[in-house]
């Protein structure tokens, strides 16, 4: 009973303008520590990633831009040498620390590494993978879903007529557009990309970029990039960081052309 | 300068080029003195006949005994290799991935028990026979050699499996599968041309192994019709063979010797087709 009259009493004491315009969290990150022995790799992150915006990671090589986004859907598992503690939570569910579904929550979380990494199977059956794996059987809601997100992606009518052979075929490019609706097709609210675009060639790289600005009307992403050109055609929100510390954060426009750290002014001189 | 790089250069490619070459020479070699030595005694009967009371003497008959005994014992082994082999190279690459230093003395431990020679295998075999109170048979050969190829089996594939990237295995987690999902969907499959070869690699051992099978299977002139019935083996053929006094015999031993290389011939082949032909391009 107390609780609710607090609650109420909070929701009627906040001004309905700020209510309205203060985003909503995807991912809220919380006291966020990675150590690797001695190596302090993120420092106390503390983040709120905006729903259905595009949040650019930028910052110097080895800043621990890939760690922080391995952390979030908890591929940090597969090192045991990186101890991580905090909170990363989507939703209302903590990922790092329950014992819920892991899975079921990662599938929530479309993932893009530096380089495409194709399932050792037929095209296909790379996009049908997360589909089956949540249970999906009928074989037709498969393969329309396989064909939806092969055109989500730009990819359809190069593969259409070879849907059965190897993703291994593909062009480096057309991998990589092939692993992005592959994470579709699993239904991810969110989109977690590392440096997507870093080894195609420049025609791919905005092909992925252009299908970027058509996904975030309906994804949450997260991307890293060293590309500050694509940072500023993509971001509505710019994380920048250095030696494992979140430095600055804001509008594209705010971080970008008006920074006020010596290491942002640094690292931008150097990118453009 | 110049001159004298291409000299080094045209030295080195000559010393590893004869190093290849007369390793290739002497394989050669190895097969033409088995083929020259057997081949008048490689006749139909050989491979269709089982020996007959004055055999070893001379005798008519062949060596089918030695035959199907020694591809009982290769395929039972192998088959119980697989099947404990597979998992435990999948679980090596898959949930021991986060702890190295675990991973690395498994891989040690598996090092060194193919490195144990087949005497050894063949003496613990015969130490855990006689403790089950069986006798020398088939069966007690099967697991003999099981023992011997198992850790072939896991570290050929493991080794395999472990030059897969580590960005795969984060795919696939990353699109819901769990760890064993992760080992038995993709791993496997990407690492299936590895574990062809594995497979080749421990039936070949297998089957040109004696000592483990020397007082594990036993000896027979008959076809195991039972688990429990002993079974001859080609190499054992082929050492009682090569043994005798008698020319005519000890010529057939060249041309079991040349049987046990064609089978292994077949069995490599054929799995290297198989290989390529099922390999993740074709997988559909
Ligand atoms: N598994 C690990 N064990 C030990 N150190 C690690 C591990 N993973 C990352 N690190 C270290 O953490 C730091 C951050 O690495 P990370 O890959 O997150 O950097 P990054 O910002 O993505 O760099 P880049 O732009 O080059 O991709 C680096 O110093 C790296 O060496
Ligand atoms: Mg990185």
């Amino acid at each position: 009973m107390n609780t609710l009259t607090a609650k109420n009493t909070d929701t009627l004491m906040e001004p309905r303008a700020i209510r309205k315009t203060k985003p909503e969290s995807a991912i809220s990150i919380k006291n966020l520590n990675v150590h690797a022995g001695s190596h302090h790799i993120l420092n106390n992150i503390n983040l709120e990633i905006p729903k259905n915006k595009v949040t650019v990671l930028l910052g110097p090589s080895g800043c621990g831009k890939t760690t922080l986004l391995k952390s979030l859907n908890k591929l940090t598992d597969l090192y045991k040498e990186l101890d991580v503690s905090g909170s990363v939570f989507i939703g209302k569910d903590d990922i790092l620390n329950s014992n819920h579904n892991i899975p079921a929550l990662r599938q929530k979380m479309g993932l893009l590494s530096q380089k495409p990494y194709p399932l050792p199977v037929s095209i296909f059956k790379n996009v049908a993978y997360g589909l089956k794996l949540k249970g999906v059987k009928d074989k037709k809601l498969i393969a329309y879903n396989v064909e939806q997100k092969l055109k989500e992606v730009g990819l359809w009518e190069e593969v259409k007529d070879r849907l059965h052979s190897s993703a291994d075929s593909l062009s480096i490019g057309q991998q990589q557009r092939l692993c992005l609706a592959r994470g579709l097709a699993v239904k991810p609210q969110i989109i977690l990309a590392d440096e997507p675009t870093s080894a195609l060639d420049p025609v791919s790289s905005k092909i992925i970029e252009e299908r970027f600005r058509e996904l975030k009307k309906y994804y949450t992403i997260v991307i890293v990039t060293h590309i500050l050109r694509q940072a500023q055609r993509l971001a509505d929100n710019v994380v920048f960081m250095h030696y494992g510390k979140i430095i600055e954060q804001g509008t594209p426009e705010a971080v970008l052309k008006n920074p006020q750290s010596s290491q942002l002014k640094e690292y931008l001189v150097d990118g453009f | 300068m110049q001159k004298r790089k291409t000299i080094e250069e045209r030295v080195f490619r000559i010393l590893t080029g004869v190093a290849c070459y007369s390793l290739i020479g002497i394989l050669g070699y190895i097969i033409f003195i088995i083929f020259n030595k057997g081949f008048s005694s490689l006749t139909l009967d050989m491979v269709t006949k089982l020996p007959s009371g004055g055999y070893y003497y001379g005798g008519e008959g062949g060596v089918l005994n030695a035959i199907v005994g020694s591809l009982y014992i290769a395929g039972g082994a192998t088959l119980i290799a697989i099947i404990l082999g597979v998992p435990a190279a999948l679980y090596i690459n898959s949930h021991l991935i986060r702890y190295k230093r675990t991973q690395n003395t498994v891989r040690y431990i598996l090092d060194s028990l193919w490195g144990v020679p087949s005497i050894v295998y063949g003496a613990f075999g015969f130490t855990l026979m006689i403790w089950l109170g069986m006798s020398a048979s088939l069966l007690a050969g099967i697991i003999t050699v099981a023992f011997l190829i198992t850790p072939i089996v896991i570290r050929s594939f493991d080794e395999a499996l472990s030059t897969i990237p580590i960005g795969l295995q984060e795919a696939a987690l990353s699109l819901g599968s769990t760890k064993s999902q992760t080992a038995f969907k993709v791993l496997l499959k990407q690492g299936f041309s590895g574990l062809v070869t594995a497979i080749l690699l421990a039936f070949g051992r297998a089957i040109g192994d004696a000592a483990s099978v020397l007082f594990t299977a036993g000896y027979t002139d008959l076809i195991p019709t039972n688990l429990d019935e002993p079974a001859a083996t080609l190499p054992l053929s082929i050492f009682f063979q090569l043994s005798s006094p008698i020319p005519a015999v000890r010529e057939r031993a060249y041309a079991a010797a040349a049987i046990l290389t064609i089978i292994i011939l077949i069995i490599s082949i054929s799995a290297r087709y198989f290989a390529k032909h099922y390999s993740k391009e074709n997988i559909k």
